[in-house]
């Protein structure tokens, strides 16, 4: 399931004195089974585009096609002859929603049911399923997110902690069986520990679902551990865009725009300056101990 | 500043009671000290600061702000002016539709002569590096600044203490900063005594004392030096230390000469130059 952008410009309040652009012409194609790593400070148009990537948000200009549905067609005519394409556009748009599951931030503020399982199943049963495939959605949810379902079926979503409530959230997009998973800031405000587990089960979803999935996040060491593709963006435009050990190798482009690089990656670059001639693009722990023992060895021979 | 004595508490009492969030916790915070309090979700760092300015009163045990016992109700408002609080949401704390009204709604509230709010805004949002917005609506600010704006009415209240619940987690990198180096410099400029509750384990490196929350109960104490060496432990209470501090670690545990103490680039890179 690819998403593809073109061109693409959102204008907030346009024509007013408040008029913010938030996005400015984007290029992007992003393939089936990539796990992208959106990055960017706050205010840079991150959360618009996720927005425009499941048609809730109309763009100002540019074409949007996802699965070779065009949700953004017939939008740039004047009025009255985009009636003509309004029908059509609601039937994509109602087709692409159920393909590109979003994930607000904080989503267990949208946690309403009085237990995890009718919570979950709210989505699938909109969908007119039969009872029993509901249940075996709720089921299969509540596993992705390794939750026990016999345990955790009956109880109310606020008796649990922050990071169950957020894989409840999570279990509830992912019961709708979306192909691309997309999630802004998915760790916000968890420990270490549910941090972890959240990536983690994100990571098993990806690899063994063949789940599409893009993390907005702020955490530098979190996306060199976990996406295979990082764009990164400034005021409403993609500044970079590739492998995280390419992109964390523009310090200076990063920090200019507000963000950072792993503390590893200072490390490196530190290092170098002091004549450990290392491999530059070195962004995890293991990557670093590996290359300083390296040049430890050789130099004690 | 804050003396903990033997300090329980849950949060329901009887039929459908709740076990203890705090299980015993026997502190002592110093006037003027920065500490940094760190824990998984659940371990107790939120409940104990909110017994530090009186939210809460104790199930048992004692808690003793600059002098006053927090279970005396009559003193709540002098213990809150005198240890202030700074919470996780930017967007939960803020009153006003004006920057400098929203940190005015303390001091006005504490019945002060209108020349001295004036006098005390004005320094507090100096003191945050806000004055130039002190007449913008608080929604066009970014959730750093917004932090910033919170932190100053705070200040406009004159406290010799600050507790900040988690106040960097919904920022990002640079708003973190922001917020980070104007905690640091109300510490040490201002004198002014930090509790700081943190997920970042980066944040507690320029911290004099650094507690380890879990369950209740505090388990590990010291500077960040000595509470960053102790890295298995600290992953077994569900926690990270700097990525530097795991670098180190894993090369002495190796057989490499280098301190497990390290925190910051310089130091760990200082070492291996001397190795090699």
């Amino acid at each position: 399931m690819s998403i593809i952008i073109k061109a693409l410009t959102h204008i907030y309040d346009k024509g007013t004195p408040n008029e913010t652009v938030a996005l400015d012409h984007i290029d992007l194609e992003i393939a089936s089974g990539e796990f992208v790593g959106l990055i960017g400070h706050t205010g840079s148009g991150k959360s618009t585009l996720i927005q425009q990537m499941n048609g809730l948000l109309k763009p100002t200009a540019g074409d949007i096609i996802v699965n070779n549905l065009e949700i953004t067609k017939g939008l740039e005519l004047p009025k009255k002859q985009r009636k003509k394409y309004a029908a059509e556009r609601k039937k994509q748009l109602i087709e692409v929603r159920k393909k590109v599951g979003l994930v607000f931030q904080y989503p267990e503020y949208q946690l309403f049911e009085e237990t995890v399982e009718k919570d979950i199943a709210f989505g699938p049963q909109n969908l007119g399923l039969v009872e029993s495939h509901v249940k075996q959605r709720v089921m299969d949810a509540m596993a992705l997110v390794g939750m026990d379902y016999e345990t955790y079926k009956d109880k109310s979503p606020f008796e649990l902690s922050g990071g169950q409530k957020r894989r409840v959230a999570i279990a509830g997009v992912l019961a709708m069986k979306p192909d691309v998973l997309i999630l802004d800031e998915p760790t916000a405000g968890l420990d270490p520990q549910g941090r972890d587990e959240i990536l983690g089960q994100l990571k098993t979803l990806h690899d063994q679902e063949q789940l599409t999935v893009i993390i907005v996040s702020h955490s530098m060491e979190d996306m060199a551990k976990i996406a295979n593709r990082l764009i990164v963006m400034n005021q409403g435009k993609v500044v970079l865009d590739g492998t995280p050990k390419d992109v964390f190798k523009e310090i200076e482009t990063l920090e200019a725009i507000g963000l950072a690089v792993p503390q590893i990656s200072y490390l490196i670059r530190a290092l170098n300056e002091k004549g450990f001639a290392l491999p530059d693009d070195i962004i995890t722990v293991q990557g670093a101990i590996d290359a300083i023992q390296n040049v430890l060895e050789k130099r004690a021979k | 500043m804050i003396k903990a004595e033997n300090l329980y508490f849950r949060y329901t009492e009887g039929e459908a009671e709740t076990p203890f969030a705090l299980n015993g916790v026997n502190l002592e915070i110093k006037e003027g000290e920065f500490v940094v309090i760190i824990g998984h979700n659940g371990s107790g760092k939120s409940t104990l600061s909110k017994l530090m300015n009186g939210i809460h009163t104790p199930t048992e045990g004692r808690i003793v702000i600059d002098g006053i016992d927090t279970s005396n109700e009559d003193q709540i408002w002098e213990i809150r002016k005198r240890a202030g609080m700074v919470f996780q949401n930017p967007d939960n704390q803020l009153v006003a539709t004006i920057v400098e009204e929203d940190v005015a709604f303390g001091p006005e509230n504490l019945g002060l002569p209108s020349e001295e709010i004036r006098h005390r805004v004005d320094e507090a949002l100096d003191t945050v590096h806000m004055s130039a917005y002190k007449r913008k609506a608080p929604h066009h600010l970014s959730g750093g600044q917004k932090q910033r704006v919170a932190i100053a009415g705070i200040l406009a209240m004159k406290p010799k203490c600050i507790i900040f619940d988690e106040p960097t987690a919904m920022l990002d990198p640079s708003g973190r900063k922001e917020v980070v180096q104007t905690i640091e410099h109300l510490n040490k400029n201002e004198k002014i005594t930090v509790i700081h509750i943190t997920h970042y384990m980066d944040e507690a490196i320029h911290a004099d004392r650094v507690l380890v929350m879990d369950r209740g109960k505090i388990v590990m104490e010291g500077t960040p030096k000595q509470v960053f060496s102790k890295v298995d432990e600290l992953r077994a209470l569900g926690l990270d230390v700097p990525q530097v501090t795991l670098v180190s670690h894993k090369l002495k545990t190796m057989g490499y000469a280098v301190s497990d103490e390290n925190l910051t680039v310089d130091e760990l890179v200082a070492e291996l130059c001397r190795l090699s």
